[in-house]
């Protein structure tokens, strides 16, 4: 039997209030322990950081580098087709420069990290979890968000900045490929990729790169340590962590944005 | 002799669900300690509580003299360790690096130190040969030994263990058993042992506490010949195998 509408919203309106505190509890905890990583540098694992960031860097470099070929082929593509009416097709370049620095590098590669590394963060900790290693770390008195979140978020802040780098030249690649094709030589490309470009545009992508790296690291940990021991577990765990991962790109990438206007940036 | 464990008027379990009420009993220094019940009684329960993964929900528990408490218990987690029923090693670590965690953590230890300290671990737990394999190239019995062998690294006054013959053989089971032993006879140190393996119950404990799941709470305690011999409660009877 069913015990009606209003118990059922309750419980799922109690168990999102203890999710929801319980993430709140996580980012405090993950906050005040990197605060003391910072005067205490020696705590920091380094080795299990390069070992992240070797995972979500060099493995992930394939499909971040494909994706962002293919994605300047789209925008170049796309965008020729309508320029070409005005015969304004080289402004493809600036089309393709602006996009991919300032919002379509950052973005795809963390969606990218969001689906690989996320995930995988998730998984590795939640398994971790199921086999009572956090629990054995606990009682070493090592703190899971020390010894296994911190050195994953760091990785994936920092690998963020690299895989967007080369998602935008391979990118611009595609691009300068396309109007090759339409027969506008690559040296007009570049001429208007680096006139339409500023060093700014370029270091405010890179940053939101890493914003959107550490939100990655933070959600695919945060989904892990919240792994429940049932067969379906870790695999829950593993899609919340993309789905919420992309949600929180999607929403602090919406909220730069709206702040950038308001600015002027 | 000096109690390391105490607990008075105790109500155990999990935020929200109470399992275990009002169980009170001591655990003295350089005992073998046994927690046993059927599954689901809340003897693993019970040492969450004692190792600080969980908090009390009524009454005192001490452990080494100190109420555990977030004030305490990383004070209490520095002379304790655990042995966790899967072995709980480190999958990313090789069996050395398992048993070196803790002394490059805590100690000040050089390198060449540690390594020899954790080498001189495995082989006091006779996996000398083992110490390059990976966690997921041994055995669930080598696991636990390892696991022992990390819980001594840091000259624990208490070890932990929950359900360690779980999953093992009889004569793996057995060895372990007498690893125990050799254990406590060469370092002194008290064990706190979750299991309902009766020949290994009485082969290791020097007294043990009962636990039933329907009446939530603590309904025996004493040494394993004493709950088989005397008891006239019919679940420790038939438990022990006695029929009623």
């Amino acid at each position: 039997m069913g015990r009606g509408i209003a118990y059922n919203v309750g419980r799922i309106a109690c168990e999102y209030a203890s999710g929801f505190r319980a993430n709140c509890a996580f980012l405090g905890e993950t906050v005040v322990r990197g605060l003391i990583m910072l005067f205490k540098p020696r705590q920091f694992r380094f080795r299990d950081c390069a070992l992240a960031f070797e995972r979500a860097g060099f493995d992930g470099l394939p499909i971040t580098t494909l994706v962002g070929l293919l994605l300047g082929l789209i925008l170049a593509f796309e965008s020729a087709a309508s320029l070409q009416m005005f015969g304004v097709e080289v402004y493809v370049a600036d089309l393709i420069a602006i996009g991919l620095f300032r919002e379509l590098g950052p973005l795809v590669t963390a969606i990218i990290l969001a689906g690989r590394t996320g995930s995988a963060f998730a998984a590795e900790i939640g398994t971790m979890k199921v086999d009572e290693e956090l629990d054995a770390l606990t009682t070493m008195g090592l703190p899971p968000v020390r010894f296994l979140v911190l050195p994953r978020m760091v990785a994936a802040a920092l690998v963020m900045p690299v895989l967007t780098i080369f998602s935008e030249i391979a990118g611009l690649l595609g691009g300068c490929l396309v109007l090759q094709i339409m027969d506008i030589p690559a040296s007009v490309f570049w001429s208007h990729v680096i006139s339409s470009s500023s060093l700014f545009m370029i270091v405010f992508g890179l940053a939101k790169s890493v914003l959107f790296g550490l939100l990655v690291g933070f959600i695919g940990c945060a989904a892990g340590m919240r792994t429940k021991n049932t067969a379906d577990g870790v695999g829950v765990a593993a899609t919340n962590a993309v789905v919420g991962g992309i949600v929180a790109i999607a929403v602090s990438d919406g909220l730069l944005a709206v702040v950038c206007y308001i600015f002027g940036i | 002799m000096e109690n390391v464990i105490e607990l008075e008027h105790v109500d155990a379990g999990y935020p929200g669900v109470k399992i275990l009420e009002d169980v009170s009993f001591s655990i003295r220094r350089g005992e073998i300690f046994v927690l046993l019940g059927g599954s689901g009684c809340g003897k693993s329960t019970i040492m969450r509580h004692m190792i600080g993964l969980n908090t009390v929900q009524g009454g005192v528990l001490r452990v080494l003299g100190m109420e555990m408490n977030r004030k305490n218990r990383d004070r209490i987690l520095r002379k304790i360790g655990v042995m966790y029923q899967s072995g709980a090693l480190f999958g990313s670590m090789t069996c050395l690096q398992n048993v070196m965690l803790p002394l490059e953590e805590f100690t000040r230890l050089r390198k060449k130190e540690r390594m020899d300290k954790a080498r001189e671990l495995l082989a006091q737990v006779g996996l000398a040969d083992a110490e390059s394999k990976m966690p997921s190239e041994i055995s669930g019995g080598m696991k636990k030994r390892v696991a022992i062998a990390r819980a001594l690294a840091l000259e624990p006054e208490i070890i932990f263990l929950d359900e360690p013959s779980a999953g093992l053989d009889p004569i793996t089971s057995s060895a372990l058993d007498d690893l125990i032993l050799q254990i406590r006879k060469d370092r002194g140190t008290t064990f706190v042992v979750v299991t309902h393996e009766l020949p290994s119950i009485f082969k290791i404990a020097d007294r043990c506490a009962m636990f039933d799941k329907a009446r939530r709470g603590m309904i025996a305690i004493g040494t394993p010949a004493e709950l088989r011999d005397s008891s006239d409660d019919q679940f420790v009877r038939k438990f022990f195998g006695r029929g009623g």
